[in-house]
């Protein structure tokens, strides 16, 4: 597995990168150099043509790409909706990114797309459904996949395996690889009252080719508990980047996006989450040297 | 089972008078509670989706009357596809039958116009016809040529100002008290990078839908000139030519 | 109209629109880079978002109240043959 691994693995180069914004086009233009990589979703570039699509094959002839989709639906019970690994395979075929990852999550159930990660339960028959489709992308894509760990509001009762180790074992048994979402640990282990780094300490660092993080929007649920909403629209949290210190130090330097898909920022600002994140990954060289 | 637990996840998203899924627990907090936020998710999140395609519809009716007429059309309609920026196709449809919106007859036209204007932003790309191609066309060909129409290219009618109205609503035009009532037609394309809206005189829809279903230009004149006496073909035809409406012609030979 | 005629009437309507698009200003430049990044106005990349969004926090009300049904926005200053904007028809059928 870890020749498989190695030999498929994700070209993105060790750096920081950002999900690319319309709105920053100019600003990326301007000055070429100071992003690593960008990140799009798979399911915004499904049209035809038009603008979306000259942005883009603009922005790829400077940098290396990663499609991140949100449709695939790989943790449904139903098989993968073919029509959707087309689409995935064209834009691919069109933009030959560096990376292609997906969810540990579900967002298509009898037909209907709900546009949004929902959860599933971690049991011995969803592990092997899920295996199984993951490889049926791979097979299908012709290229290793990167699977993201969900954030999550609720648990399924059923559940029997941990999160690091139901995300270890499709790595290990279909040979994607894993995105690491620091942001998404960190919001699970606050809504379900765990502890973050402890959780993050169980990841399968080995298996890690990409780094998610982003910033959240903070509530009270009804007890007046502090409550975490994975919303992308907002810079990342100090505790956030400490929990990305840890996972460094684990993985060493890695591919490293700032999601900040809502409330669309400043290029500045979205730049400025960057270079922190570009600081952290050159720290981690150096020791390393 | 996951098959089952999953089908009564679903079905409890959009039915609100579900309750939550039994086969769901919470490690903090009530799971009624976060079960809504899935819930909240997809269909506010559907909701914006809409309101980010018909912008011009929101402003008509305002935040509060779109939210809930799109909400009723997520749960009616949900989208099938993850491909989003192909969702609300039927939307202008819905808006027509929505009996809260009866009062404004013109609303699903406006609905219709933005929903182009949509289709063609994502439409391929084609480069259009350059004009001066036809100057070569020999005089006694013209009657019988046919043309390829763009991808990006919609001709749309209303018995209402729709054009006058969204233009006013999206920021195109001044906004004001709409005095003179007349029914519009719209062109709606994107030759290059800018989708361009157009509002097309008397006999234009007639000419360009019957060139778009394949009919010959000297076909085209007489079926406009038949239903607008006071067709203007070398309007029609500036219109046409500089929205990039063709790509190709054929015919010349 | 005789075919010679309908023939001629077409060549002359070409003539004419070929002048005045000749004379108009010219078709959008295309192949600036400025123009790559350009977004239909509100249509942004947000269609398809990462999942949960910021909707996920707020208390949607899931009931159609009423008032919600009545439109409140600029169709109101919109006089049509069919009343003086929506809200006074509204209100003459309550």
């Amino acid at each position: 597995m870890d020749e498989i691994a190695s030999t498929f693995s994700s070209l993105l180069p060790a750096r920081a990168g950002v999900g690319f914004k319309p709105a920053h086009f100019d600003a990326i233009l301007a000055d070429p150099s100071s992003i690593g990589f960008f990140e799009i979703h798979a399911e915004n570039y499904m049209g035809a043509g038009g603008p979306p699509h000259r942005s883009l094959g603009r922005l790829r002839q400077d940098h290396p790409l990663s499609i991140h989709g949100v449709g695939l639906s790989i943790g449904s019970s139903e098989p993968i909706d073919k029509r959707q690994l087309e689409r995935l395979r064209g834009l691919c075929d069109r933009y030959e990114p560096a990376s292609v990852s997906e969810h540990l999550a579900w967002s298509t159930y009898g037909g209907v797309y709900f546009n949004d990660l929902l959860p599933l339960p971690y049991d011995r028959d969803t592990l092997k459904r899920v295996i199984e489709k993951v490889d049926a992308v791979q097979s299908f894509l012709g290229r290793q996949i990167l699977l993201e760990n969900p954030a999550t509001y609720l648990s399924f009762a059923q559940s029997e395996i941990s999160e690091p180790e139901f995300l270890d074992e499709i790595a290990v048994r279909s040979g994607c690889g894993l995105l690491l979402d620091v942001e998404n640990i960190y919001v699970t282990a606050t809504n379900k009252g765990f502890d973050a780094a402890e959780q993050l300490s169980r990841f399968a660092f080995a298996h890690v080719r990409e780094i998610h993080l982003a910033g959240h929007f903070e509530t009270r649920d009804a007890a007046g508990e502090r409550f975490l909403l994975d919303a992308h629209c907002a810079p990342v949290v100090e505790a956030v980047w400490a929990l990305y210190e840890q996972t460094l130090s684990r993985t060493g330097p890695v591919a490293t996006l700032i999601e900040w898909d809502n409330e669309t920022p400043e290029w500045a600002a979205l730049s400025h989450e960057a270079q922190r994140a570009q600081s952290a990954l050159d720290g981690v060289s150096r020791r390393a040297a | 089972m996951w098959d089952s637990a999953q089908a009564q996840f679903a079905a409890a998203l959009l039915d609100t008078s579900l309750a939550a899924p039994s086969s769901l627990i919470c490690e903090k907090g009530a799971i009624g509670d976060r079960f809504d936020v899935y819930r909240n998710s997809v269909i506010g999140g559907l909701v914006r989706a809409l309101a980010t395609r018909f912008p011009a519809v929101e402003r008509l009716v305002g935040e509060a009357f779109f939210a809930a007429m799109a909400r009723e059309f997520v749960l009616r309609r949900p989208p099938t596809s993850a491909a989003l920026l192909e969702y609300g196709e039927d939307f202008p449809d819905f808006v027509a039958s929505f009996p809260p919106a009866k009062e404004l007859p013109y609303l699903s036209d406006v609905a219709r116009l933005e929903d182009a204007r949509v289709r063609a932003y994502h439409a391929a790309d084609v480069e259009p016809l350059s004009p001066q191609s036809l100057a070569l066309v020999s005089p006694d060909r013209l009657a019988e040529l046919t043309f390829d129409i763009h991808p990006s290219a919609f001709v749309l009618r209303s018995d209402h100002p729709m054009v006058t109205i969204w233009s006013m609503n999206a920021g195109e035009a001044e906004a004001g008290t709409l005095d003179h009532w007349a029914a519009e037609d719209a062109l709606v394309t994107r030759p290059r990078l800018r989708v361009e809206t157009r509002r097309l005189a008397p006999g234009g829809a007639i000419f360009l839908r019957r060139l778009a279903a394949g009919a010959e230009f000297g076909e085209a004149v007489s079926a406009a000139t038949a239903e607008q006496p006071a067709f203007d073909l070398a309007a029609a035809l500036v219109e046409a030519l500089a929205s990039g409406f063709f790509t190709a012609f054929r015919g010349d030979t | 109209m005789d075919r010679r005629s309908f023939n001629l009437a077409l060549v002359g309507s070409l003539t004419t629109a070929l002048t005045l698009l000749s004379s108009a200003a010219p078709a959008e430049e295309d192949g600036k880079e400025k123009c790559y990044g350009v977004a239909l106005k509100g249509q942004n990349d947000c269609a398809a978002g990462p999942g949960t969004t910021c909707a996920g926090s707020s208390k949607i009300d899931y009931q159609g109240n009423a008032w919600k049904y009545v439109p409140r926005g600029t169709c109101a200053s919109i006089k049509t043959p069919f009343g003086n904007g929506s809200l006074e028809a509204l209100k003459r059928r309550t």
